[in-house]
């Protein structure tokens, strides 16, 4: 059983990293609710979180962590404000539906 | 210092003056706006308007158009302002004075007696053509020559020019547009200087017109005065008339000569005389006399004198200066000016003298019935001009100046005098309604007696000894003749008359104006009776330097003015004919010269025992005479009709036939013009208008319609939905790493 387990070693994490990202990008692209658009941007974000954290664990630094830390704080910032945005928007279109929200074109 | 070069300086201050005053005079002397001159009849069309009732005070309605400046009360309240503006020009012809004195006494003291300061050169260096074959450059110089010709009028244009300045500060004080006038006056002092100290034709042409330019703005001083207006263009385009002969005679004199310069010409002259002594009414008679004509009109001569009289619609001061003293002896400056071409044409002289005898007699036959004292006056002017001429005439060029220099004394001081008695009279002008004046202005009446008698000739003053001098002249020049002399003796007579009828018409009697004017009869202030005196002093004492020939026991000094003269007017052109003539001083002229002296001063105190017999001791006779002979008063009183001729043949045919003309070229030319540039106008706009929303709005929308049609191919990839883009964002993302990524 032992030698079945396989170590974990960076290249897990980047996978798991790409895996992720690719998730989120995937919900950002196909989902229409921008809620979840949000979600899947928090999504993404987790993905290169876990990459630098990855990298930071491998050279043996804190640079790595320190900017995981800064995104997550940016993360915060940003489902905040883009929260707000979304509500503001419901109270004036009553939709957060993204492909109703198309006024500004040609 | 020598002064003698800076002669130019002369004629610059008052020209200062009146640059200062034309152009800056509205802010030196500021004056409110109910002090602007209102015609009367505007007045009272205004006074109930309620925008313009603020411009017509009632004291504009009633004062706004006076002659003289003067109030009821006698009182002045002459601002600051207005008195530096008249201390400031009459200073200006002062520093003229002195340094024209300064320049004389230097020009004394000189071998020569003759300077020349050439400032530059004006009109150089054209090529012409001469009547003798040759090709000359012209050249006109602004240069001035002081000679003791232009030395004696330099003075008496800066001196007498001064006294009526200052005389003028007064008489003028509260009139309106003091600064205009006193511009106006400067102007002409320094038009005036610029003729005498001209030192070529061309020059002096710029000084004769100029000062025939102040001359009519000075008539018309009092413009909203519709005969004031008038008078001023009369006096403008009868000059006008002369002023032709003159630029004639000026380009015959180039043409002749080469120059028009007056020393190169005498030089030329006295060198070569037989070259210019052609045959009777060559090109020097014709010069001769066209400059004769050009001052018939200057010096108000028959047939050009009509403009004199009406000139006196014009302040006192002006009649004073310009049409007594200074700007009307410019004819007879001209002639002595031109002495050596007048002799070189004999044939041209007796006709100045003529017309000069005719002149004199004429105009102080007119005086005679003359009833405004100031028309007296302008008569009297006319025929003491006439006797200028006379002398000319007859070859007595020093007798001419002569005659100018003592006239302008005496006739300045009878007009500044008449000045002084409308002033006292509140504007009163016609001799009828004055009288008895005496005792309420004793120094205007005492300096008038002077003048009145110098004129008439009674010996002792200045106008004795310049008038017998022309007499005698008339009898013993070579020139002359005893038609001429009894011409003369008899305008002598005359004026003896005239001028003591207009002294016992106005001072002596019982007043005949109403009570109201006789209440407020005053004397004029110092400023006005000390030129007077000084006038009237001139008017005794300046006689005395041209004494008879006769009169030999008395030293040289008593004949100093012909000696003076003599470098310019004893110039005697040595031609064949003149050489064999010359006549000596003989005893029997001395015994003739006494002889008729004692004729005109009987004749002249004849002539004043007339008019004291009309005037004083028979009032009422005149009146006789008048009845006894209508037909004569009626011609004199029209002046021989001149001007009802020149009326009827000239200005009526040509204001008749112009106005027609004028009124048809208004209606068609002008008014068509306008009409038709309206039309024009509107077309035009019409066809723009076309253009405007047409062509150039269309040109506007058309390259956007191009814009629009040309973006539709991108622009649909503005779709609006941002997952699309998010998606090309990652699509662009895919691309570039497959392109450029290396694993």
């Amino acid at each position: 059983m032992a030698e079945m387990l396989v170590p974990v070693t960076t290249i897990h994490y980047l996978i798991l990293g790409a895996a992720l990202f690719l998730i989120g990008t995937l919900g950002v692209l196909s989902r229409r609710n921008l809620v979840i658009v949000l979600m899947s941007i928090e999504l993404m974000m987790n993905g290169v979180n876990v990459n630098l954290i990855a990298f930071s664990h491998l050279w043996g630094g804190v640079q790595g962590q320190i900017f995981g830390i800064f995104i997550i704080a940016v993360a915060v910032a940003e489902a905040a404000i883009g929260l707000g945005i979304l509500i503001a928007m419901f109270r004036n279109r009553a939709t957060v539906q993204a492909d109703e929200l198309e006024l500004l074109k040609w | 210092m020598n002064v003698l070069d800076s002669i130019w300086l002369i004629p610059i201050f008052p020209l200062l003056g009146a640059a200062l005053m034309l152009f800056a005079g509205r802010y030196l002397d500021p004056q409110p706006m109910s002090d602007v001159a209102i015609d009367p009849a505007l007045a009272e069309e205004l006074k109930d308007d309620p925008e313009y009732k603020h411009l017509v005070s009632p004291a504009t309605a009633h004062h706004g158009h006076d002659d003289h400046g003067h109030d009821d009360h006698g009182h002045y309240h002459v601002p600051p302002t207005r008195k530096f503006v008249g201390y400031l020009c009459a200073g200006a012809v002062l520093l003229s004075f002195l340094v024209s004195l300064t320049a004389v006494i230097q020009l004394a003291g000189t071998e020569s007696r003759s300077h020349e300061v050439v400032l530059y050169d004006w009109l150089s260096a054209l090529p012409m053509a001469l009547t003798n074959g040759q090709t000359v450059t012209l050249s006109a110089q602004l240069g001035f020559l002081l000679d003791p010709l232009s030395a004696v009028m330099l003075l008496v244009v800066s001196g007498i020019g001064f006294l009526i300045h200052v005389y003028s500060t007064g008489y003028m004080a509260h009139d309106n547009g003091y600064y205009r006038f006193f511009g106006y006056l400067n102007l002409f002092v320094f038009f005036m200087l610029t003729l005498v100290l001209a030192n070529n034709y061309l020059l002096l042409f710029v000084g004769w017109e100029g000062v025939g330019l102040c001359s009519y703005l000075l008539i018309g001083f009092y413009f909203h005065k519709k005969s004031a207006g008038n008078a001023g263009n009369k006096a403008f385009l009868v000059n006008r008339i002369g002023d032709a002969g003159f630029l004639l005679a000026t380009m015959l004199v180039f043409v002749t000569f080469g120059t028009v310069r007056f020393t190169e010409i005498t030089s030329a002259v006295l060198h070569h005389p037989e070259a210019y002594a052609t045959a009777a009414w060559g090109s020097i008679g014709v010069i001769c006399l066209l400059y004769f004509f050009a001052s018939t009109g200057k010096s108000a001569q028959f047939p050009l004198f009509v403009w004199l009289p009406d000139a006196m619609e014009g302040p006192t001061p002006v009649s004073a200066l310009i049409h007594a003293a200074t700007m009307v002896t410019a004819g007879v400056y001209l002639l002595a000016r031109s002495n050596v071409l007048f002799q070189l044409a004999p044939e041209v002289s007796p006709i100045v003298a003529s017309i000069g005898a005719l002149t004199a007699i004429m105009a102080a036959s007119i005086a005679l019935v003359q009833t405004d004292i100031k028309r007296v006056l302008a008569y009297s002017t006319v025929s003491q001009l006439g006797f200028m001429f006379l002398a000319a005439g007859v070859g007595a060029y020093w007798v001419a100046v002569f005659h100018v220099v003592t006239h302008a004394f005496f006739k300045a001081l009878l007009f500044l005098g008449s000045g002084s008695v409308i002033h006292a009279m509140g504007g009163q002008q016609d001799m009828r309604h004055m009288g008895g004046l005496k005792d309420k202005i004793p120094v205007t009446f005492r300096t008038m007696f002077i003048g009145s008698l110098a004129i008439a000739g009674i010996p002792g003053l200045a106008g004795f000894f310049s008038k017998d001098e022309i007499l005698w002249q008339t009898v013993s020049s070579p020139l002359g003749s005893n038609v001429l002399y009894v011409v003369g003796l008899g305008t002598a007579g005359l004026t003896a008359f005239y001028m003591w009828r207009m002294m016992f018409l106005t001072f002596y009697g019982k007043p005949r104006m109403d009570e109201h004017t006789a209440a407020h009869v005053h004397e004029s202030p110092a400023v006005m009776t000390l030129p007077l005196s000084i006038l009237a002093a001139g008017s005794i004492l300046v006689g005395w330097l041209g004494v008879p020939a006769a009169w030999s026991a008395l030293p040289s000094f008593f004949h100093s003015f012909e000696h003076w003269l003599h470098p310019i007017t004893g110039i005697v052109v040595q031609t064949v004919e003149h050489a064999a003539e010359g006549h000596a001083e003989s005893h029997d002229h001395v015994v003739l010269e006494w002889g008729l002296m004692l004729l005109s001063v009987t004749i002249a105190v004849i002539g004043i025992a007339i008019a004291r017999w009309f005037y004083i001791q028979n009032p009422g006779k005149s009146q006789n005479v008048q009845q006894a002979a209508p037909g004569l008063h009626r011609f004199l009183d029209n002046k021989w009709y001149l001007d009802a001729f020149y009326n009827h043949f000239i200005v009526r045919r040509l204001v008749l036939g112009g106005g027609h003309l004028l009124t048809r070229l208004d209606a068609k030319v002008v008014d068509g013009g306008v009409n038709g540039a309206a039309w024009l106008t509107r077309r035009i706009s019409q066809i723009s208008m076309w253009w405007d929303s047409r062509v150039v709005d269309g040109a506007v929308g058309l390259s956007a319609f191009l814009v629009r049609a040309a973006s539709i191919p991108i622009r649909f990839a503005q779709s609006g939905s941002m997952q699309v883009y998010a998606l090309v964002i990652v699509l662009g993302l895919v691309v570039i790493i497959g392109v450029y990524g290396r694993f």
